[in-house]
């Protein structure tokens, strides 16, 4: 699918070994979208498979949107200014097919709507990213969406976990998830 | 009150039976949560018969309370609490991680765990629905494998019962190791690997219940605050204090390895024998340059992620995973047992949290033996066959092993250094109590007063309710930031005390309370009301003690021996604390908290407060301290 956009967008870049498992996204991302602290209900969600190994868990906005794609009720868009994938919570039945269609299943149910959360990106300003980079950890960051292979982030908690554990803890660790 | 999820969860281990209790209003007020609400609970629920009870008994109560904070204060927290096997009174002991606040978003203010099951249990929660489940494949797993284990076990369960929700986000842990399901009285409740409830010895108290572990998924949102942009705001400058003061954030309590000993003279080295070194291979430096694979480590919504996460990738050690260690585990598992060496450290801290042992308590009891042995008192054939010389890692790795699993000299040493002491006296026929650097039953932590550059108050630990507890120590005056009372507050309201240091507005911690709960509360109203009641009742639950030990004031309030011998090396030598001091600086205390001139609760002081059922309680200590 081949999207044109107004304005060039932006990509949230992470880099999980820096993450410090402080969750303080998952409070700014709840916070921004329903008004509470809400660590189930957030867009970003991070996972600790393993202690110390914590894996920002959120939207890669893919270059073919699989997700959007499957909806049967064509309840996602992609938003043409940011790229970021929309979510029309009348229309969304909470099927769940668009989970099973992205490739690190990042997509997950409100807990307590019947409706699906995917990152919108803030509508290009987002706060996850503002409150990681005041704390200094710099997992995640801001950089220019061009024609790079963003989809190749798209991958499952435990995947992304297996990696990072043999990078920090060593290769032994991997047993463990 | 708002900032509560409004009610708590009993689950009695004996029957199976479970159910949800409220909490009046009223006694929130006072007692707010955590530390001051576990006291209040333990007192209306077996405090008429607290001397009788015992901490490893079915009787006992096992607490995981949260506060109005918990969540909300940057720095999440539980508290965890019960009958205390180490000092017979109540401790409260609060570990890091997001179990509290999984707690609260699943509908809970905490657990009131009972009586005790006959298999190995452990209990899931997700959100109102609550299973015992059985834990035999789990029981004697390492604090890594447990978590490992549980991680995917509950993952799957989720993920079974509700297959259309997409992934499941890991539950939050509390478990114990191997050292908790054998009764050791300094066994921890730990989370997170290397994070732990040490002070109390929690860990033997839910192994007794043959509880393994508690799983808890709350999938809610934080209950509603009184004035959620005053909270938001007031979290802003917590954080924006963090990152501007750098206080721990760049090294945790890393630097306290060699600042300690180098620059205060209050680190422990060779059990106490000495507090200064300039030991500089020991320095944070070198933790860092070898260890460090990441620099910042913390818990929910923490600015100053204090934890860093070393790891040993070849050599003898390999495989050693834990956090910083940080100054306590340096100093405990370090000095202590006259071990400089960083990577023996990472090793030590790393064994102590597989086996769910506490850092503190073992490095205490373990350097305590070790000076027996170079006294000649504990002889190798004591110690099963162990020749415990200082700076011996791997005669130290063994001997945890063994108090761990009760095993030969183990056995003596897993109920911690005072009831150790009594009992090698016992058996040898001398008073080794001189050695034994301890107060009312719990190990000191790693902050000598000698020097009195450190800590200061030479009465701290002796007064303070929860004894060698060094995150909990006397001070005056009452208001001062450092008092047991502020300690109270922090403990009950259930936050991380390290985001409230040095924060320019000394009350912001006031405001936040208020600006949950929607109560107004101040400094001064606390230290005469509600902290001063807490306060109250854990010296009175101190003093009632018993079934196995009993504390005198007159003998028990007061500093180990060893910290009456002078200092004998560095810049401080010569340095010596006198008895005298202490005894006057005792009386000054107890007059300021309302305690009479033998230590024990004034009646007109309870009967104000309210707590006139303490009073009464009380007749029997003061005869017998007449
Ligand atoms: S704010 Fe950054 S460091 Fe903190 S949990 Fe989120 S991604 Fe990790
Ligand atoms: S990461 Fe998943 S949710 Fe995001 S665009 Fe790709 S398929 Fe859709
Ligand atoms: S960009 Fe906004 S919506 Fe997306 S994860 Fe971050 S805070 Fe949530």
């Amino acid at each position: 699918m081949v999207v044109a956009r107004k304005k060039e967008p932006i990509w949230i870049a992470r880099d999980f070994s820096r993450c410090s498992g402080c969750r303080r996204c998952e409070i700014a991302c709840s916070f921004f979208h329903e008004g509470k602290i809400w660590p189930e209900a957030s867009r970003i969600r991070v996972f600790m498979l393993l202690p110390g190994i914590e894996v920002p868990h959120f939207c890669v906005q893919c270059e073919d949107y699989p997700c959007v794609e499957a909806c049967p009720v064509k309840a996602l868009s992609i938003s043409d200014e940011t790229g970021a994938v929309l979510v029309n919570s009348e229309s969304c039945t909470g099927c769940g097919n668009c989970i099973k269609a992205c490739p690190g299943a990042v997509p997950h149910i409100h807990p307590e709507k019947r409706v699906i959360l995917i990152c919108d990106l803030c509508g290009g300003d987002p706060k996850c990213v503002k409150v990681c980079r005041e704390g200094g950890w710099n997992a995640l960051t801001i950089v220019m969406r061009r024609d790079d292979s963003y989809k190749l982030y798209a991958r499952t908690p435990e995947d992304i976990t297996r990696d990072l554990a043999a990078k920090l803890y060593g290769r032994e660790a991997r047993e463990l998830i | 009150m708002k900032g509560y999820a409004g009610k708590l969860l009993e689950i009695d281990l004996s029957t199976g039976n479970i159910k949800e209790t409220k909490v009046d209003e009223a006694i929130l007020k006072d007692y707010i949560g955590g530390r001051g609400l576990a006291t209040k609970i333990l007192w209306d629920r077996l405090g008429a018969n607290w001397d009788n009870i015992d901490p490893l008994g079915p009787e006992n109560l096992l607490l995981f309370l949260t506060g109005p904070l918990t969540g909300f204060f940057p720095g999440g927290r539980i508290c965890v609490s019960g009958k205390s096997p180490q000092n017979n009174g109540v401790i409260g002991s609060t570990v890091a991680g997001e179990f509290g606040i999984e707690l609260k978003c699943a509908g809970y203010d905490g657990l009131i765990i009972s009586g005790q099951a006959e298999r190995p249990v452990y209990i899931l929660i997700k959100d109102s629905e609550v299973e015992i489940k059985r834990a035999d494949h789990i029981w004697g797993l390492d604090g890594k494998r447990t978590v490992a284990t549980l991680t995917k076990e509950c993952r799957k369960i989720m993920e079974e019962n509700y297959p259309r929700k997409g992934l499941w986000k890991e539950p939050a842990i509390l478990y114990i190791g191997p050292a908790g399901e054998n009764l050791v009285r300094i066994a921890v409740v730990a989370a997170k690997w290397t994070h732990a409830a040490g002070y109390g010895g929690y860990g033997a108290v839910m192994g007794s219940k043959r509880l393994k572990a508690i799983a808890v998924k709350g999938t809610g949102p934080l209950p509603e605050v009184a004035n959620i942009d005053e909270v938001m705001k007031l979290t802003e400058e917590v954080c924006k204090h963090a990152f501007e003061n750098e206080l721990w954030r760049r090294w945790g309590t890393g630097t306290g390895g060699y600042k300690f000993g180098a620059k205060t003279s209050s680190e422990p080295i060779r059990n106490w024998q000495e507090e200064w070194h300039d030991e500089k291979r020991y320095g944070v430096d070198k933790f860092e340059n070898r260890f460090w694979v990441k620099s910042y480590w913390g818990d929910f919504g923490c600015p100053t992620t204090c934890l860093k996460i070393s790891v040993i990738r070849d050599g003898k050690f390999k495989g050693a995973i834990t956090d910083n260690p940080d100054y306590e585990l340096q100093a405990y598992l370090g000095t202590n047992l006259g071990i400089f060496s960083p990577e023996a450290n990472v090793y030590l801290s790393a064994l102590i949290d597989d086996l769910g042992l506490c850092g503190i308590q073992t490095g205490n009891v373990m350097g305590f033996a070790a000076e027996l042995f170079q006294r000649g008192i504990l002889k190798a054939e004591d110690l099963d066959g162990i020749e415990l010389n200082w700076g011996d890692v791997e005669a130290f790795a063994n001997l945890a092993k063994k108090i761990a699993h009760k095993e030969g000299i183990g056995r003596i040493l897993a109920d911690g250094t005072y009831r150790a002491a009594l009992e090698i006296g016992r058996r040898k026929g001398v008073n080794v109590l001189p050695y034994a650097v301890q107060v009312k039953g719990v190990g000191v932590g790693a902050h000598g007063i000698r020097s009195r550059l450190d800590y200061v108050d030479i009465y701290g630990y002796a007064c303070s309710v929860q004894c060698g507890d060094h995150t909990s120590v006397a001070q005056m005056p009452l208001d001062h930031p450092g008092s047991e009372l502020m300690t109270i507050l922090l403990d009950s309201g259930v936050c991380c005390s390290f985001n409230t240091f040095e924060l320019p507005k000394i009350d912001l911690l006031f405001d936040f309370y208020s600006a949950v709960t929607g109560v107004k509360l101040t400094r001064s109203q606390w230290i005469r009301g509600g902290g001063l009641k807490i306060l109250h009742l854990q010296r009175a639950m101190l003093l009632l003690g018993g079934p196995d030990v009993k504390w005198k004031p007159d003998i028990d309030d007061d500093n180990p021996p060893r910290f009456y011998e002078p200092l004998v090396s560095g810049p401080c030598k010569g340095r010596i604390i006198e008895r005298e001091d202490v005894r006057k600086e005792k009386k000054r205390y107890y007059e300021a908290v309302g305690w009479d001139e033998r230590g024990i609760p004034k009646r007109e002081v309870l009967t104000a407060l309210g707590l006139d059922d303490v009073d009464k309680a009380l007749e029997k200590i003061r005869k017998e301290n007449d």
